[in-house]
């Protein structure tokens, strides 16, 4: 039994189904650790491609060297140093709270680079032209730059969301209890893993199907939207 | 200093995470190319059976894959040692990723080429292997390249089915010693090392492929 | 006249060509005797290039029939788009031979290879003697010593000069040139001109040519027809269309290229 609900293993059906409830509750943790994410890797990443394009050569040079490093480094370990450093330095926070923050970390790298390609992609004449008006770097970004670089990003941005979708089973290692952590649960106390486990992978199937439907028509939608994608 | 201890022991876990990323990246390839042409010129048949080898692949979460082959798998009778299984599942991720990309460089080389050997009477495979797959291996290169380095990442997830690899070492020294700084912060550079290494061995080998007049565009990631 | 003693080697009858609903030829007659030489001279999207690739089969065509040597290019009871198998297409293409706009060259493989590859693969034949075949065939259109680099070396010229070589290493009855010229600088159009003229001597060889050229085709083609919408128009002995052409959309045309 688990949040309330009794297992039934007589066939792998009625098994598949009385743990669908447990598995959905985990799947909303799931789908909370990737919004809480992403929602930081959107932001660390536009700082990262803005500290980038810095004029301050030693300022730059360090984005570049930190964001490298931390795209070609696991996300487990990195996971790891922050669940078990940090308390060594006084810094406490819920396994969620860490968890997101070591996908955001990690998917940063990612969004930035795909900042940058869109950043790159706003013609030298807008720029020319925020500078005309007396705008400052902030309000250029704000107001000029990143306007223009939504649509131009989206799809990318929505193919990093569907693959942090599916690396969330690696939290459960520091005990958040998402869809995979308690399929692990279910399958050590019934010591039946394949239904579960199964289910699990169809739900990750599933979302990623919806997902990938969805930025679909999304990039048939957008070039309507106004701004021209190339 | 404490940390100059843990370099043994973490310098033979990188020996394994280094032999099983290689491993599943020789066997991915392998799978890769195959979906990837089964995907193009497979028929109806074969193509459909790539298709949904590499949706399910690419749609189920890797770490999932990993349990469901080392928990599950064994409980139906079918059972591999821990490195088999890490490597299998590794591979099984980069050829379903890698296929994508031959699938996307095969497509990408042009009808006009594709004509031409029609008019010279090359059959489909003669097409395929004389004319698509060496024009298409070149372009392949760069996109490998971010797969390799994703397999090494994921590498650490075999840790998790208690295979001695890098992150796992790293676990046991930090548990002993409860230095949880240095021994992290070692084991991150340690994969950031073994990242920068694996770049410059596919960057190497893309200049080979790209080496002579033949495509003289330069090489870029 | 030879012509009528020779039954024709390549023979359209009542073909239909449509993409989608746009119908690019309609009841389309049209014969080639053994050895003749052909210009087909008309305005842009009057079908031509249409015509050269069904003959190469790089395009199915829906009704009527083509032959070429007795062999109809559908079978009687054929699949797919071209209604026949894989093989029966091959044995077709083993007659005929194409020369593009934009030369496709291979551009993984030398000059020589690009002209040894197809002979040793698809006809068998030992690499010694397909590079010897090649060697002679490079010599002839003037790479000879070129035969080692790579496409992106040469000129569009020379490119087009290989593109001729490949194609007549696999010893074709029937030789299609869709534009040869048209995608290189004004100074080399002459070379690969020269090339096509050597060829037009080559009394066996069949040789259908799509060209902008009127000079050129008055020239070397033993025939000129000209094509308006999907259907030949008007067609005769060179000298007879360029120089007193009947149908009023021929004099159009002449007048516009020639000004
Ligand atoms: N793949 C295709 N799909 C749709 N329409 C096509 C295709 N290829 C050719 N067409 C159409 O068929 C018609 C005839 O084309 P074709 O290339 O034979 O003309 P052409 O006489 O060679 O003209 P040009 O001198 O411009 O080469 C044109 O209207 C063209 O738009
Ligand atoms: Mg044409």
């Amino acid at each position: 039994m688990m949040y309330g609900f009794e297992w039934d293993t007589a066939t792998p059906l009625t098994y598949a189904w009385s743990i669908l409830p447990i598995i959905l509750i985990g799947l909303t943790v799931t789908l909370q650790a990737a919004a809480a994410g992403f929602a930081i890797a959107l932001g660390l990443g536009l700082v990262f491609a803005m500290l980038r394009r810095s004029r301050i050569r030693t300022v730059s040079w360090t984005t570049a060297v930190v964001v490298e490093f931390l795209r070609d480094t696991p996300l487990l370990v990195q996971l790891f140093f922050l669940y078990y450093v940090l308390p060594d330095y006084g810094v406490t926070l819920p396994a969620f709270l860490t968890g997101a923050i070591a996908l955001g970390l990690q998917y940063s790298a990612y969004t930035s680079e795909v900042y940058r390609g869109g950043i790159d992609a706003v013609p030298r004449g807008q720029w020319e032209a925020a500078t005309a008006l007396n705008l400052s770097r902030m309000q250029t970004y704000r107001d000029i730059v990143v306007p223009q670089i939504v649509p131009r990003i989206l799809p990318a941005m929505g193919n990093y969301l569907v693959a942090m979708i599916k690396e969330t089973p690696v939290l459960s290692v520091v005990t958040v209890l998402e869809m995979m952590a308690l399929a692990n649960m279910i399958g050590e106390r019934t010591f039946e893993y394949l239904v579960p486990l199964t289910l699990v992978g169809v739900i990750f199937l599933i979302l990623t199907l919806i997902c990938s439907a969805g930025l679909h028509r999304l990039q048939k939608v957008l070039p309507k939207a106004g701004i021209p994608l190339r | 200093m404490e940390w100059v201890s843990y370099l043994p022991s973490l310098a033979r876990g990188a020996l394994v995470t280094a032999s099983i990323t290689l491993a599943a990246i020789a066997v991915g390839a392998v799978l890769a190319f195959a979906a990837g042409i089964a995907r193009v010129e497979g028929g109806r048949v074969l193509s459909t059976v790539a298709l949904c080898y590499t949706e399910i692949f690419r749609g189920t979460s890797l770490l999932v894959q990993l349990f469901w082959f080392y928990y599950a798998l064994p409980l139906v009778g079918v059972s591999f040692e821990p490195v088999e299984t890490g490597i299998l599942v590794l591979a099984l991720h980069v050829g379903a990723y890698g296929s994508e990309i031959v699938r996307g460089a095969l497509s990408s080389v042009s009808v006009q080429q594709h004509e031409a050997a029609r008019a010279l009477n090359f059959g489909r495979m003669q097409t395929l292997f004389r004319i698509s797959l060496p024009q298409a291996i070149v372009e392949m290169m760069p996109a490998f390249g971010n797969l390799a380095i994703e397999t090494l990442k994921l590498s650490s997830l075999v840790s998790l089915i208690s295979i001695a690899d890098l992150t796992f070492r790293a676990q046991s020294i930090r548990n002993l010693t409860l230095d949880s700084a240095g021994v992290y912060s070692l084991t991150l550079v340690g994969y950031f090392a073994m990242s920068l290494v694996l770049m410059a061995l596919m960057r190497l080998i893309e200049r080979a492929l790209r080496r002579g007049p033949a495509f003289p565009r330069a090489a870029h990631s | 006249m030879t012509q009528a003693v020779k039954p024709p080697l390549i023979q359209f009858t009542n073909v239909a060509k449509r993409f989608g609903a746009l119908t690019v030829l309609d009841d389309f007659n049209f014969e080639v005797a053994p050895g003749e030489k052909v210009t087909l001279i008309g305005p842009s999207g009057s079908g031509k290039s249409t015509v050269l690739r069904i003959l190469m089969t790089l395009e199915p065509f829906q009704e009527g029939q083509l032959s070429l040597a007795g062999m109809s290019y559908h079978e009687p009871n054929g699949t797919g788009p071209f209604k026949a198998s894989e093989r029966h297409l091959r044995q077709i293409r083993s007659h005929v031979g194409m020369v593009f706009q934009s030369f496709n060259l291979f551009p993984h493989m030398t000059v020589l290879r690009n002209v040894v590859e197809a002979p040793a693969r698809v006809l068998g034949l030992p690499r010694g003697e397909a590079e010897c075949r090649a060697i002679d065939l490079l010599a002839m259109v003037g790479l000879a010593d070129k035969k080692d680099h790579y496409p992106s070396q040469l000129s569009g010229g020379q490119q087009q000069r290989v593109a001729i070589a490949r194609a007549l290493a696999m010893r074709p009855r029937v030789l299609l040139f869709d534009e040869p010229t048209s995608a290189l600088d004004p100074q080399l159009v002459g070379e690969v001109l020269s090339v096509i003229r050597g060829l037009a001597h080559e009394h066996d060889l069949t040789m259908l040519l799509v060209t902008h050229e009127m000079r050129f085709a008055r020239e070397v083609s033993d025939r000129v027809c000209f094509f308006d919408k999907g259907r030949i128009c008007e067609q005769g002995a060179p000298e007879a269309i360029f120089t007193a052409p009947e149908h009023p959309r021929t004099r159009e045309f002449l007048a516009s290229v020639l000004r």
